[in-house]
């Protein structure tokens, strides 16, 4: 295979895999960053959260994995919920920088009450899937139903937001946040919603997550920050832009990881971020004025 | 308010000396050590506070503290370099990290949301590297400045007795509360306020805004720095977690919220809620209590946010200075 050796192909199939996770974890953030204009800096300990509800249901309830998965990705939806009402909706008149402090306490209050409820032992779903071989590459069966999973969350995202009366609503708020309160649209219904569905996104890809991943109450830290600066460089609330970024990062981690440590893989990743900010601040896709 | 008045001279310098003699007067060895922590944290938010009461909210704060640490316990043991000369190369660097992502966000203005998340980038960046480095730094294991002989050697700024390290720790937090006043009566705290307003009206004023956020951003990271080390060289211990990363970042921002951000000793008052509210957890509930501590802060947190955003220190002031108004109209 000349200069593309297996291993460099491996790693960029797995990038992409690992990009389509990462796609969906940004989606969720940039939908709430987008229309509410708030960033949940706690975002990744929903999702853990929803790992945890995976793990109860599936394993220590026995539902099984398609029941489970429904029932967390409607537990996660609630905390959205509650999180927009009880942190959120009191802080919207104030500094956007203390509603992320806010969020950013709900972090520590997160990782803190899974210690306290769980304790600190690493679990996992116990399910093994198998490891798919396709012309000597690799890969890992769960990564693939994640990527497929994420990529039909994503287009029912789409359809939801195009196609639907309120998806419209939240459309049209995220472009003006005044004008649609003076057009008769409920705009506390339409957040309350908004947290909802991007809180179900986060369980969604926790229910993902949990195939291939232990979970323990730090599991947030360690996808968190990335996807932050997925969102961030994607610029934030533009989902097109978050979803090109998070394959960006993806290949980075997986390619770099390849070659030196994964360590490295992540530290090449932030410094491309940081690189990235300064090349263009508003974003990969954002019109310069 | 910016001058202490007079009549109040004698009061603070009873003050200073109760806290200089009283603890070694005492001298038992566990509230020493509580002593210590608080005057060292109290410093490394302090340091934070900086920069966060103009309006410049670092996540990245965790870098700094953990290049202090880290350059200074290497520097001594793979070169020899005695801490009083690792101490500064540790804060050089910093500045220089601070200098290399700083500039660039003031000069495309990156501020508030975004100036928060590249800097938790830079945080995020300075614990992956200190893991990635495993072979030099001990990785996530930690790292442990080697030892003198006998324990003790003001070359190797090291010291077995606590007296001598409450004694430095007090003078590095006084000398972090005097940058403080420093900044409050100079210049730069009027262009930064202006900033942190308007930055277009500031820089139509005649204020360089890159410049004048770039200087207290290199004095924030130096002291940070300045903190990790000192911490290093106390604890005889580091580890990536402990001064670095994400969590450190956040627990500073958190620490100066509750205490005041905008009083000088606001996050003095932080650092003793939550190091004495962590240890009474510790003691009160033993090993059972993991968790509890962070559970409590965080839900602080947000309760502070919501409701007493001036924090704890800050909002008895206003209250104190409202009383009087009213009572004298």
């Amino acid at each position: 295979m000349g200069f593309l050796d297996i291993f460099l192909v491996e790693a960029l199939v797995n990038g992409l895999l690992l990009g389509g996770v990462l796609a969906l974890l940004a989606l969720g953030l940039n939908l709430i960053f987008g229309v509410i204009d708030v960033a949940w800096i706690c975002y990744a300990e929903l999702v853990m959260f929803g790992m945890y509800a995976m793990y109860y249901f599936a394993v220590v309830y026995g539902l099984g994995y398609w029941i489970a998965a429904p029932l967390s990705i409607a537990g996660v939806g609630l905390m959205g919920v509650a999180l927009h009402l009880l942190v959120i909706s009191p802080l919207l008149a104030s500094a956007p920088i203390n509603q992320l402090l806010a969020t950013g306490g709900v972090l520590f209050f997160l990782q803190s009450l899974a210690t306290v409820m769980f304790g600190i032992d690493f679990r996992n779903l116990g399910i093994r899937l198998p490891t798919i071989e396709v012309a000597d590459v690799f890969i890992s069966y769960a990564r693939l139903l994640a990527f497929g999973a994420a990529l039909a969350g994503m287009v029912a995202l789409y359809l939801f937001l195009t196609r639907t009366y309120v998806g419209t609503a939240i459309r049209a708020i995220s472009q003006d946040r005044q004008i649609m309160a003076l057009m008769g649209v409920d705009t506390r219904r339409i957040y309350v919603i908004t947290s909802a569905v991007g809180g179900a996104l986060a369980g969604l890809a926790a229910c993902l997550l949990v195939l291939q991943y232990d979970v323990h109450p730090f599991v947030g830290l360690s996808f968190g920050p990335i996807t932050f600066m997925i969102c961030v460089m994607g610029g934030l609330g533009n989902m097109i832009g978050g979803f090109i970024a998070a394959f960006i990062f993806a290949e980075i981690i997986s390619v770099g990881g390849l070659y030196l440590d994964l360590e490295w893989g992540y530290v090449f990743a932030f410094v491309f971020f940081i690189a990235m900010m300064f090349v263009r601040p508003e974003g990969l896709l954002a019109r310069r004025s | 308010m910016n001058a202490i008045p007079k009549g109040k001279v004698g009061l603070w310098a009873g003050a200073a000396a109760a806290l200089v003699i009283l603890p070694l007067a005492w001298g038992a060895p566990y509230p020493m050590h509580i002593m210590i922590t608080i005057l060292i944290w109290s410093f490394a938010y302090t340091s934070w506070s900086m920069m966060g009461r103009f309006g410049l909210v670092s996540l990245g704060h965790g870098g700094f503290m953990g290049v202090g640490a880290y350059v200074t316990a290497l520097a001594w043991n793979n070169l020899g370099l005695s801490p009083w000369l690792g101490i500064p190369l540790g804060l050089l660097c910093a500045a220089l990290l601070a200098l290399v992502v700083a500039w660039p966000c003031f000069r495309f203005r990156i501020t508030g949301h975004y100036f928060a998340l590249v800097t938790l980038a830079l945080s995020g960046i300075v614990l992956q590297v200190i893991v990635a480095t495993r072979g030099l730094t001990g990785g996530s294991l930690g790292y442990t400045p080697d030892r003198v002989p006998g324990g003790s050697s003001i070359i190797a700024f090291q010291f077995t007795d606590k007296a001598t390290w409450y004694l430095i720790a007090l003078v590095v937090w006084g000398a972090g509360l005097a940058i403080w006043y420093a900044v409050e009566r100079s210049m730069m705290r009027y262009a930064l306020e202006a900033i942190s307003e308007d930055e277009d009206a500031a820089a139509a004023a005649g204020v360089n805004v890159t410049a004048e956020k770039l200087k207290i951003t290199v004095i924030s990271a130096m002291m940070t720095a300045m903190s990790g080390a000192l911490y290093c060289q106390y604890q005889m211990f580091v580890s990536p977690d402990t001064v670095s990363g994400i969590s450190v970042s956040l627990q500073m921002v958190f620490a100066v919220v509750v205490g005041g951000l905008y009083v000088a000793l606001g996050p003095t008052i932080g650092a003793v809620i939550t190091i004495l509210l962590g240890e009474a957890l510790r003691i009160g509930f033993g090993p059972s209590a993991v968790g509890w501590d962070n559970l409590i802060y965080g839900l602080l947190l947000v309760v502070f946010i919501i409701f007493l955003p001036q924090g704890i220190l800050g909002s008895i002031q206003s209250a104190l200075r409202r009383t009087p108004a009213r009572a004298s109209a």
